[in-house]
């Protein structure tokens, strides 16, 4: 007989099957995440060393594994700073559009719409970057040549197929469209109903309610959609390899048929005839490119969580 | 911001699936073993053969050797050859490393390579057979001009864009009857690494060695010009640009113009009869084994009718194998390949130029020498 007075002991916590087993399935998971990470780096260091002790004159273009990957850095860097600066601002007045804009019958059909952007292959964008695009633009590098060619991105000569830099960095913005107008609705949509209706309260019009109390809460969530955005675009392959003219080389001419190629492109052009050393410098390439897009996810998280107590999305 | 978080999660776990495929891929290379099994001793006329016989190398002879595999299969049932297309040079390497029963390689085996061939094969040596010829072609788009003819050092010229419009006077003193326009020429190259980038290197290097510096090379050497991955994307990129020419098979120019190229003092279009003449008339390299048929291209030929622009690919293999199955199945294959049967099946999946009669005789006497033992 237990007495009365003394409350009913705390019934132990019943660790159930499905408790043990989601929980020990869960830890697995991350941990297999961080092991094949760390499997990819050791392998990419492992494979690349050789390229890096090699005697220069033994490497493709004979000057050694830095030489033979900065064009290739400059490409990829300059391809995804071209689509990242064409899609942020689309992206963003697309999602300002959809969330405070169109009608709410129609926001949802239209949201789907731009997220299925994301679910064509890049081998389509790629055909469609040289059947269609590259194609239609010929007439305006042409005129960009002859109107602005004193601006050095315009120097010419105007590519004869429009299979350029900037054709390819156009490719890249479409298809980087869907990720950060996705993420930049989310956060719109989550701007506090309060600020919003205050602003409007106060007399203002619907931009100025946008530009007061929806764009610099979603700040954070804008940069966070263009970081990823941008390490979408920095490995991007095929439709890369696909469109863009590569003769290696450094240029900032973005409308001429000489460019300067992209790592990941390069790889999956140069990789099925390569052996030996050459597949090592490849595979060193592909280090310079993981390193590059886990600096940028870094850098996304870090911007996205120095905001973090602004953003009110967590 | 969860969403965020998932959607890189979904970039990196992407990413990393994309590096895994390509280990896979490296590794996959190595795996070929050897597995012959079975002799043929029935006692028919024609002896059924069954076994594996194990392959790799160019890629330029892929479809030409589905054309084989599909039309020994007829001969031979029980007979399956296994090709893996994974570049001349890892042809050659597994080839000498004794993983694989026979290399295709674009290049015949270097100095180096024939001394690892004795390890290798012993005493009896390698075999080396062109038995896959395909003419390159110079495919242009220039509406209003069918008919062009090109000396080699124009075509250098072009190609390292030295010559920047069709109305040069070094294209028009080839072809003083064509109305040439000033239209600017694109010079399209392969942007990827390849046998066809490698030949036509070679020939620009030995035609013209004054103006082509770069030399005989698989990656294109010179940062100029318009760049197709791939023969599909040059033939796409010729035939989208106004005044675009460019290097490829020849079976793959479609509704493209061909031009003619400078021999001698006449102009040779690409054909399977110039291109076959000319492996025929060029000489076979000195201080090779008897049956190694390895020969030195002449690509600045000045016989009529032949065309020096032509991709030569070999079969290497070993005249004695230790396994005798394998010697069966190897002379059995290889004797169905430079057959004319055999040859025709190439052409006609691959648009290859079929080997002349004497070439086949000397190949036949090369196939005939297979034997095993050590």
């Amino acid at each position: 007989m237990t007495t009365t007075s003394a409350p009913p002991p705390q019934p132990e916590p019943k660790r159930r099957v499905g408790d043990r087993v989601f929980a020990g399935s869960a830890k697995g998971a991350g941990i297999l995440i961080l092991v094949v990470l760390a499997g990819v780096a050791v392998f990419l260091v492992t494979e690349a060393w050789p390229a890096f002790t090699a005697s220069p004159a033994d490497l493709a273009g004979g000057e050694g594994v830095l030489s033979y990957v900065a064009p290739l850095v400059f490409g990829t860097l300059l391809a995804a700073v071209i689509a990242l600066l064409i899609a942020t601002p689309l992206a963003v007045a697309i999602a300002l559009f959809i969330t405070y804009y169109v009608p709410r019958r129609l926001a949802a059909g239209l949201g789907y719409v731009v997220d299925l952007l994301a679910a064509i292959p890049s081998i389509v964008y790629g055909f469609w970057g040289i059947a269609a695009l590259a194609p239609a633009l010929v007439p305006f590098y042409g005129w960009a040549e002859r109107n602005l060619g004193f601006i050095p991105f315009f120097a010419g000569p105007a590519s004869a197929t429009g299979r350029t830099m900037l054709t390819a960095g156009l490719v890249l913005a479409v298809m980087i469209l869907p990720i950060i107008s996705a993420i930049s609705r989310e956060v719109f949509s989550q701007a506090p109903l309060l600020h919003r209706e205050a602003a409007l309260a106060l007399g203002a019009t619907r931009w100025e309610m946008i530009t007061m109390a929806v764009l610099p809460y979603g700040k954070s969530g804008i940069i966070g959609g263009a970081m990823l955005g941008l390490g979408r675009a920095l490995g991007e392959t095929l439709a890369i390899a696909l469109v863009l003219s590569i003769s290696g080389g450094i240029s900032f001419n973005l409308i001429s048929n000489t460019n300067p190629g992209t790592i990941a492109a390069n790889i999956a052009l140069q990789f099925p005839e390569s052996t030996g050393l050459d597949v090592n410098t490849l595979i060193a390439s592909g280090l310079v490119l993981f390193v590059i897009t886990l600096a940028v996810n870094m850098l996304a998280r870090w911007v996205v969580n120095r905001r973090a107590d602004f953003s009110g999305a967590n | 911001m969860k969403l965020s978080t998932t959607t890189r999660t979904v970039a990196v776990s992407a990413a990393l699936a994309g590096t895994l495929a390509l280990t896979a891929c490296g590794a996959s290379n190595e795996s070929s073993g050897t597995a012959a099994s079975g002799g043929g001793s029935s006692a028919s006329s024609a002896p059924q053969l069954s076994g594996t016989l194990v392959g790799a190398g160019s890629s330029a002879q892929q479809a030409a050797m589905q054309g084989w595999t599909a039309g020994y299969t007829t001969v031979q049932p029980g007979v399956t050859v296994n090709y893996d297309p994974v570049g001349s040079g890892g042809g050659r390497s597994q080839f000498l490393a004794g993983g694989t029963d026979f290399a295709g390689s674009d290049a015949a085996l270097g100095d180096e390579e024939l001394t690892q061939a004795q390890d290798r094969c012993g005493r009896g040596g390698v075999f080396e057979l062109p038995d896959y010829i395909s003419p390159i072609a110079l495919v242009y788009n220039l509406p209003g001009v069918d008919d062009l003819n090109l000396a080699p050092a124009t075509i250098a010229g072009i190609f390292t864009g030295a010559i920047t419009s069709w109305n040069d006077p070094a294209i028009t003193a080839d072809n003083p009857d064509a109305n040439l326009p000033s239209t600017p020429i694109t010079a399209v190259h392969r942007s990827d690494k390849s046998g066809t980038t490698e030949n036509f290197t070679d020939y620009l290097a030995a035609v013209a060695p004054d103006v082509w510096i770069g030399g005989a090379v698989q990656e294109w050497p010179v940062p100029s010009g318009e760049a197709g991955a791939q023969t599909s994307g040059l033939v796409a990129a010729v035939q989208s640009g106004e005044g675009a020419i460019g290097y490829a098979d020849e079976s793959q120019a479609g509704d493209l113009s061909v031009a003619n190229v400078k021999v001698g003092s006449d102009y040779v279009a690409p054909s399977a009869e110039a291109a076959a003449a000319v492996v025929e008339n060029s000489p076979k390299v000195s201080g090779r084994g008897e049956y190694d048929l390895a020969i030195e291209l002449q690509r600045d030929t000045t016989g009529s009718g032949e065309y020096p622009i032509v991709l030569v690919s070999y079969h290497i293999g070993c005249i004695r194998y230790d396994n005798q199955d394998t010697a069966e199945l190897a002379k059995s294959f290889f004797g169905y390949v430079v057959s004319e049967d055999g040859q025709q099946a190439a052409a006609d999946a691959a648009g290859s130029a079929p080997i002349s009669d004497t070439l086949r005789e000397q190949a036949q006497g090369a196939v005939d020498a297979i034997t095993a033992g050590s």
